[in-house]
């Protein structure tokens, strides 16, 4: 069962997980010109692109303890996962910066360092550049694996990042977003706990560390 | 529901109102949800007729009336308000209802009397959002005498000309056009005269970001969310930010009333 699920992933080319990864863009985009955004479509413009960029990161941060726990291997859409995360953060950054504040840079700049939620949500961007920039296989080999490893480590902190960023900017705690917070951390957990896949011979594993 | 109409009154704004599309699907009523459309999907199940609004604490006539005696017919006035939304939204509303004074003077206010409280129908039953804690239920808001004498705060009972769609407060409900837009409590069941300052819900719950007068005013900003500048609903991707007026632009009329007043400590 693993392995046949396994199989038909690996026959499933990177291009469709970008080709799918890209419908809710295509999606906001009818729904822009159909009229069917609500009465502020500005606000549904700005939360679906800044969602769907989350459920992006929530996925990315969901590689590596699905193929601990389950065996099941996601590990050569990771990029695209990560990448198509990045394009919908800059999407969502750019209908802030255009539609919601109407390139108002004063306050832009003064709201950035001064309100929660805009710090949460700005310190999440600054992450994702460098991992974003260093997504392609150059830079892993420029870098060494395992200083490339370490760097994108930083996503482990812009996960929870954006969480707040999303908590802090409602009036009342919404349930949402707190939920993904506690995914976030269960899956962050999860990598603590369990630090090699499940189901190998222990033997095996301590013939590989010694 | 028949048509109302209202007098025109010299009060209104000449800016152009929202469509009534926009100010009925788009709406803060947390009774019925967190969701600027769940009012519109959920509010049909309140039930405002019957209704009545009890009338009581320091008031000469303390007593249980009717939507009709406070507001009758033939003293509705049109009152074209722009209302600005704590949240940096904005909307012009055409609202159609009588001076709040008005109302206050029918049952008479007793001269002790300093504060006026208001409060929200709590019928969990029909409004679905009442049922999680929220906010603490019933809804609650309060204004000083002289505010809520003031001739720009109205009860309003009515939508262009239409009355009152639920979920825009039916069947009446406060509008202070100078105060954020949680001040103007919706489907108010009782109004009490009061010495003493009103508990508000926003400010019970978070004294830090919502005060007893939350007064429009772009220089105090609320520790989320600056307060300079709004955005217009209705203008459009690219309509840009407008900036926000002090008192919501209503200062020549009510600025007087805070003299002497430090806006940034009494927000």
């Amino acid at each position: 069962m693993k392995r046949r699920f396994n199989d038909l992933l690996r026959r499933l080319p990177v291009w469709a997980v970008w080709l799918a990864g890209l419908l809710p863009l295509a999606l906001l985009i009818f729904d822009t010109f159909a009229g069917n955004l609500g009465i502020d479509p500005v606000r549904d413009i700005e939360w679906r692109l800044g969602k769907t960029a989350f459920y992006f990161l929530i996925g990315g941060l969901a590689v590596t303890p699905l193929l601990r726990i389950t065996g099941i291997s996601l590990m050569k859409f990771r990029r695209a996962i990560g990448l198509l995360c990045f394009t919908y953060a800059v999407l969502h950054v750019s209908s802030w910066i255009s539609m919601e504040m109407g390139f108002l840079w004063s306050q832009m700049a003064k709201d950035v360092v001064k309100r929660p939620y805009l710090i949460f949500g700005m310190l999440s961007l600054l992450i994702l550049i460098p991992l974003a920039v260093t997504s392609n296989n150059l830079s892993i080999r420029r870098m060494g694996g395992q200083s490339w490893r370490n760097l994108h480590k930083l996503v482990y902190l812009a996960g929870p990042l954006v969480a707040l960023h999303w908590i802090w900017a409602l009036k009342v705690f919404p349930v949402t977003p707190g939920f993904w917070l506690l995914v976030i951390l269960l899956l962050l957990g999860a990598r603590l706990a369990i630090r090699r896949p499940l189901g190998r011979g222990r033997a095996k594993g301590l013939k590989i560390t010694n | 529901a028949v048509a109302l109409t209202g007098k025109p009154s010299s009060f209104s704004t000449d800016e152009k109102p929202n469509s009534l599309e926009e100010i009925t699907n788009y709406n803060n009523f947390y009774e019925f949800g967190t969701g600027k459309e769940d009012p519109v999907r959920y509010a049909a199940a309140m039930t405002t007729d019957p209704w009545s609004v009890q009338i009581d604490g320091l008031a000469e006539r303390p007593g249980s009336y009717g939507v009709e005696d406070l507001a009758p017919d033939n003293a509705l006035e049109e009152r074209i308000y722009r209302l600005r939304c704590v949240e940096a939204w904005s909307m012009v509303i055409p609202w159609i209802g009588v001076p709040l004074s008005s109302v206050l003077n029918k049952a008479g206010v007793q001269s002790s009397a300093k504060y006026v409280a208001f409060e929200t129908l709590n019928r969990p039953e029909e409004m679905r959002g009442q049922s999680y804690p929220i906010l603490d239920w019933p809804y609650r808001e309060g204004l000083r005498l002289d505010e809520a004498m003031h001739p720009l705060a109205i009860l309003a009972t009515g939508l262009y000309s239409d009355p009152l769609p639920n979920q825009n407060g039916a069947p009446i409900r406060l509008v202070v056009p100078w105060k954020y837009g949680f001040k103007s409590i919706k489907s108010i069941v009782r109004i009490t005269l009061t010495d003493k300052q009103p508990v508000c819900t926003w400010q019970k719950m978070q004294a830090s970001e919502y005060g007893f007068y939350a007064n429009v005013n772009p220089e105090v900003d609320h520790p989320r969310w600056s307060q300079a500048t709004e955005r217009r609903i209705g203008g459009g991707l690219f309509g840009g930010r407008q900036e926000t007026l002090k008192f919501n632009g209503y200062g020549e009329q009510v600025a007087s009333l805070y003299a002497g007043m430090d806006l940034a400590k009494n927000y």
